[in-house]
């Protein structure tokens, strides 16, 4: 099966990167060395990459840790990228 | 009879967020055998070199970190004594009854200090079924996996007042200090801390949120064992953070990483043999790159600012 790539834009500058449905979004903006890269363990537990999800259809792939995205978080878009895929064009921006 | 206080921490329970993947990562990829399962769900490892009932136990959890760490007094006289101390520097002490929570561990007392770190001391603990042979013994019985960490080493642990955490460790456990890293005004910034030989059992590096987690340390035979760690993080996929590097701090050989639930670990081999009359090392945090990694003399940010 063919991978499907959707567009990732950062609303504070613009910048896109393509991310593929099989990857993180963290993952995708490491490779493209584009958009605000700050990471920690990519793996859901430390923080460092929570951003907020404005618009676009995504599906978290691993557990995040509680103590940095709350339930009200998550209805209000706001993630840690290291463990969301998209299933559409996103559009990211800080919290 | 060398060690009078604490001996080591034994113990550390920590909170994961996938069971199952994190699981397999300390089985596997760091070597540690399964002990055991509590009927809550958590589980109980043990490094192949260690004599205990276990080291280290697994909790699925919302949130990683840190549940607590415990400390081994050296013999139950010492224990009550430890007790004692802990109430009259000012901290409340929670009982633990023998056998409840951890399987194999006598009576322990639970604490939280300054930095929100909650603290607990024992004596007794069961042997493990399988441990290290003690009779003309070779040198393993089953042969080491993945990273082949020997045991628990150390932990460093992120909080407020950590010039307090120190003298709570000198006065209660009976520690000492073998190097600390202060600001340009004298204050501590890092502080190194050890009840044994090892140049340290826990570090503390002064930040203002409570009961954060920087690294969980496990020890390695030698530097080749941690080159053989850093070919085991780029074949399983797990996140690197540093290394392999030294220490001009410790002297330690050591590299960095993430396990899938997001608390970091590092294995580490060598540094300095600690006395507690050796005059202590001081570090002017302007120099604290060479001090944490003495070959590159950076920081990288995410070593310093990403804890769990």
């Amino acid at each position: 099966m063919e991978t499907v790539f959707h567009n990732v834009t950062v609303a504070e500058t613009g910048e896109r990167f393509l991310c593929g449905e099989g990857e993180s979004v963290l993952a995708a903006m490491f490779r493209a060395g584009r958009g605000p890269i700050t990471y920690g363990c990519c793996g859901g537990g430390c923080g460092a990459c929570r951003m907020k999800i404005v618009s676009g259809n995504y599906v978290p792939f691993k557990k995040m840790s509680r103590a940095h995205v709350s339930e009200r978080d998550i209805q209000d878009g706001i993630v840690l990228l290291c463990c969301v895929q998209p299933r559409g064009d996103l559009t990211i921006r800080a919290v | 009879m060398g060690f009078k206080g604490t001996l080591r921490p034994g113990l550390v329970q920590l909170r994961v967020l996938d069971l199952d993947k994190t699981l397999d990562f300390y089985k596997n990829v760091l070597g540690l055998n399964e002990v055991g399962r509590t009927s809550d769900g958590r589980v109980l490892l043990k490094a192949y070199d260690e004599f205990d009932h276990h080291s280290l136990t697994l909790r699925k959890a919302d949130e990683a970190g840190l549940d607590y760490v415990a400390f081994k007094a050296a013999c139950p006289d010492t224990l009550e004594k430890i007790k004692e101390k802990v109430v009259a520097f000012g901290y409340s002490v929670t009982e633990k009854a023998a056998n409840s929570d951890q399987p194999g561990f006598g009576k322990r007392y639970s604490f939280k200090i300054c930095t929100g770190h909650t603290f607990e001391v024992y004596a007794d603990v069961e042997l493990a079924a399988k441990g290290p042979q003690i009779k003309n013994p070779d040198i393993w019985s089953e042969q080491p996996r993945g990273m082949k960490a020997q045991r628990l080493d150390h932990f460093l642990l992120y909080g407020p007042n950590i010039a307090e955490a120190e003298r709570f460790c000198r006065e209660v456990f009976g520690m000492y200090v073998p190097e600390v890293v202060n600001t340009e005004d004298g204050k501590r910034f890092a502080t190194w801390i050890t009840g044994s030989n090892k140049p340290h059992d826990l570090a503390f590096v002064e930040y203002a949120q409570p009961n954060k987690i920087h690294h969980v340390g496990f020890y390695l035979q030698d530097w080749s064992e941690v080159g053989n760690a850093a070919d085991l993080i780029a074949i399983n996929h797990l996140k690197l953070d540093i290394g392999p590097t030294r220490h001009a701090i410790t002297r330690g050989l050591s590299i960095y990483f993430w396990e899938p639930s997001g608390n970091r670990i590092e294995v580490y081999a060598g540094g300095y043999t600690a006395y507690p009359d050796n005059p202590q090392r001081v570090w002017d945090v302007s120099e604290v790159g060479r001090g944490l990694f003495y070959y590159s003399g950076q920081v990288i940010p995410s070593f310093l600012e990403v804890v769990t």
